[in-house]
């Protein structure tokens, strides 16, 4: 059996967007848009690393564009995604864009640092064609979140009992996890989880957001 | 769910159809109800139809470096004296237009790619109206089709930069005969043919955007991949057959892409883009 990176028929027909490039611009604002959901925060500084294919062609497919509009939270088909750098501009916030020659795993990656005072997260995202991404780097941790199945990003206190916690919520709401992956900036920091399920419940958000040492939490279909 | 072309076709048979499989399988991969999967089809559909009408009126990139040939090419359409035929000539017409509003970044439905939007909204807008086709008969056109593009991506990709213009144009013309076929009343096994014969000539054909832009060649890919699909649907339909099985030749297509050199997979470095006029084309737009 294949690598299977594609499971829905929307990945091959879709999405809508603004062109030019499905990877390049499409899939680069999906990667700026759930790093920016993970930050959960606007950020003061963004720094994007970009590698291979990216970096020699992203001035020509608006990658840039794309990725800071999805760091300002817009979608692929936002008709304010071609000024993005400018809106990025007015709002104060600092950007940069480094070209870089070193090999990567995935010809079209890019590297996003995010920063506002002491809050930092960095992510590696890869835009595999068709506008799909994965997300394979967090803070320097290697994880694997393909955003093709419903998941939730919950970004806690590193206390224990969080996992058990948020397990059972889900356990209550009879909504299997596929998939969790557990990992931290540092030990007793923050820590963040990435939970796939086989279905959505709307309450569910809010009962996990309103747990105590919760920073932020997040949805994505 | 199927992973491979003869899994499609062996599933298909439980089925009133590809599309119907294709729905079923979408139920059983998301938390989406039947309803929302047709809707969110038909408003892909309603995207794809804009753009055409919207690059056949006459648009421009911002570069200049293209535009404005879908009208050309319906200018010429009407006046009638031409060499192919009218449903190709339409499609290409149509193709042409899908690319351009991408070229602008004007919206657009990716199929599978925005690079190779044109192909499949192309044929489609131009054989609806031949066919008889209801609006449910255009929805499950694209679901047949995203089907078929469904294998190709999980087997070989979808993306220039990893497997060159075969993955993107390829896999669209591809996808876009298999649908013909079905909507024609082809079988499904005509449809899995004229995937191999899309996929056998356009094996091997490489990224290469000018500038990096996703204007020259891709503009004019998407009109010649959208005459190749309607060719290999009808050579299907003839009764034609392809030697190499669908499945040898979608892993083939994944080996070539791998072959490729990275100058060749969306870097803007060989090829086209290595021409003297396309380097002085990027120093006058960039600097």
């Amino acid at each position: 059996m294949p690598d299977i990176r594609f499971h829905s028929v929307f990945d091959i027909i879709g999405p809508v967007m603004v062109g030019p490039s499905s990877s390049h611009t499409a899939g680069a604002s999906r990667i700026g848009k759930v790093v920016r959901d993970i930050f959960g925060e606007a950020p003061e500084r963004i720094d994007v690393y970009l590698y291979e294919s990216f970096a020699k062609t992203y001035r020509g497919h608006g990658t840039d564009v794309a990725i800071i509009g999805g760091l300002l939270g817009m979608a692929p088909d936002d008709p304010q995604l071609p000024d993005s750098l400018k809106l990025a501009h007015e709002a104060g916030i600092k950007v940069t864009f480094v070209p870089k020659s070193d090999k990567v795993n995935h010809p079209n990656s890019a590297r996003i640092v995010l920063q506002k005072g002491d809050h930092k997260l960095s992510v590696l995202g890869e835009s595999i064609g068709g506008g799909n991404i994965r997300i394979t780097e967090l803070n320097g941790f290697k994880i694997s979140l393909s955003m093709g199945t419903p998941t939730y990003i919950t970004i806690h206190d590193d206390v224990p009992g969080m996992i058990a916690a948020v397990t059972n919520i889900f356990s209550a709401a009879k909504i299997n996890i596929g998939t969790m992956t557990v990992t931290r900036e540092a030990k007793g920091e923050r820590a963040i989880m990435i939970i796939e399920v086989d279905a959505y419940e709307p309450e569910i958000l809010a009962q996990l957001k309103a747990l105590p040492h919760m920073v932020n939490v997040t949805f994505f279909e | 769910m199927f992973y491979s072309i003869e899994e499609l076709v062996a599933q298909s048979h439980d089925y009133p159809s590809v599309a119907e499989l294709m729905i079923a399988t979408e139920m059983d991969n998301t938390t989406r109800s039947r309803e929302q999967i047709r809707q969110l089809m038909a408003r892909n559909l309603e995207v794809m139809e804009q753009s055409v009408k919207e690059g056949v009126a006459g648009v421009h990139s911002l570069t200049g470096l293209t535009g404005g040939e879908a009208k050309k090419m319906d200018t010429y359409i009407e006046a009638g004296d031409f060499l192919s035929g009218q449903p190709i000539l339409e499609a290409v017409r149509n193709a042409v237009a899908v690319n351009e509003v991408n070229a602008k970044m004007g919206l657009i439905c990716a199929t599978p790619t925005a690079g190779s939007a044109g192909v499949l909204a192309g044929v489609l807008t131009a054989v609806r109206d031949r066919l008889n086709m209801s609006r449910d008969q255009q929805i499950d056109f694209l679901f047949t089709a995203g089907a078929f593009g469904l294998v190709i991506a999980n087997n070989a990709g979808i993306a220039g930069a990893e497997g060159g213009c075969q993955e993107e144009v390829g896999s669209a013309s591809a996808m876009a005969a298999a649908a013909l076929v079905i909507a024609k009343g082809g079988t499904v096994e005509q449809a899995s043919a004229a995937v191999a014969i899309t996929l056998q000539n356009m094996m091997g054909l490489v990224c290469d955007p000018v500038a990096g832009l996703v204007e020259v060649p891709c503009v004019k890919r998407n009109a010649l991949g959208a005459s190749q699909a309607m060719i290999s649907a009808d050579m299907v339909l003839a009764g034609m057959l392809s030697v190499i099985p669908t499945d040898e030749v979608i892993e083939a297509v994944r080996r070539v892409g791998v072959q490729l050199p990275s100058s060749l997979r969306e870097t803007g470095e060989g090829g086209l883009a290595a021409t003297p006029t396309a380097v002085a084309l990027k120093k006058k737009i960039f600097g």
